[in-house]
């Protein structure tokens, strides 16, 4: 079966960003296809690759591109949401007039017609959130 | 229709909405603080009860756990781990999340 995830809030928050992944997991594991991870409002913060976290502690954003390159997923960050979080890749920030960008390996930026996509092209779009 | 409730019913009212919303016959999940929904001889248990006349109560197993609340759980509230929340989420058509 094919799933398109939602994630709506940020590493650290709640536990939205723990749920999706260990859903992710769980679903690879049972042979199930993530079409798409989508990462919208708080949940763009999920792609910043300048987080720090203790070393006795999970790293949220790592794991996520971990699992992608793991499994070849699609995570997307809306951009609408990044923009105003402060989350840009290279191109992102040359368009903005920015000194730098800091999107971690795996994600991408686009548009919220990703997620419209993401729940047409799946059986089951599921959604994690604040 | 699986319905997932993410807050503590103590704490919001998602569970109620979902409970209010839900039609018979469905799954609902309770998951992260959502699971203190489940827990036993609290104010929320008879809600709970006369709701399982209706629908088929889950809660995360993981999350009952890290609550501390695992062997407080409300008798018929079925315990069930990520890879039973993948199950459920493919045995319904939908999945809706009460945040």
């Amino acid at each position: 079966m094919k799933f398109t995830i939602q994630v709506s809030e940020g590493p650290y928050n709640h536990q939205a960003s723990d749920s999706a992944y260990q859903f992710a997991k769980a679903a690879l594991e049972k042979g199930h296809e993530i079409y798409r991870v989508f990462f919208y409002h708080d949940g763009v913060n999920n792609a910043t690759r300048l987080t720090t976290p203790p070393q006795d502690d999970r790293n949220v954003v790592n794991r996520w591109s971990a699992l992608a390159e793991e499994h070849n997923l699609d995570l997307v960050v809306c951009v609408a949401a990044a923009q105003r979080r402060g989350i840009a890749d290279a191109d992102e920030s040359k368009r903005n007039g920015k000194d730098a960008d800091n999107i971690a390996p795996g994600f991408r930026i686009s548009g919220l017609g990703q997620l419209i996509e993401g729940g047409i092209q799946s059986d089951r779009l599921v959604i994690f959130g604040d | 229709m699986l319905h997932t409730v993410n807050k503590s019913p103590f704490e919001k009212n998602s569970l109620d909405t979902c409970l209010a919303h839900a039609k018979e016959g469905s799954a609902i999940l309770l998951i992260e603080d959502g699971v203190y929904g489940a827990l036993n001889g609290s104010k929320m248990t008879a809600q709970i009860q006369q709701a399982m006349e209706k629908f088929t109560l889950y809660a995360l197993g993981p999350d009952l756990k890290a609550r501390g609340i695992a062997d407080k759980v409300i008798d018929g509230v079925k315990v069930i781990d990520y890879a039973g929340f993948v199950d459920l989420a493919c045995e319904n058509d939908k999945v809706q999340a009460w945040l």
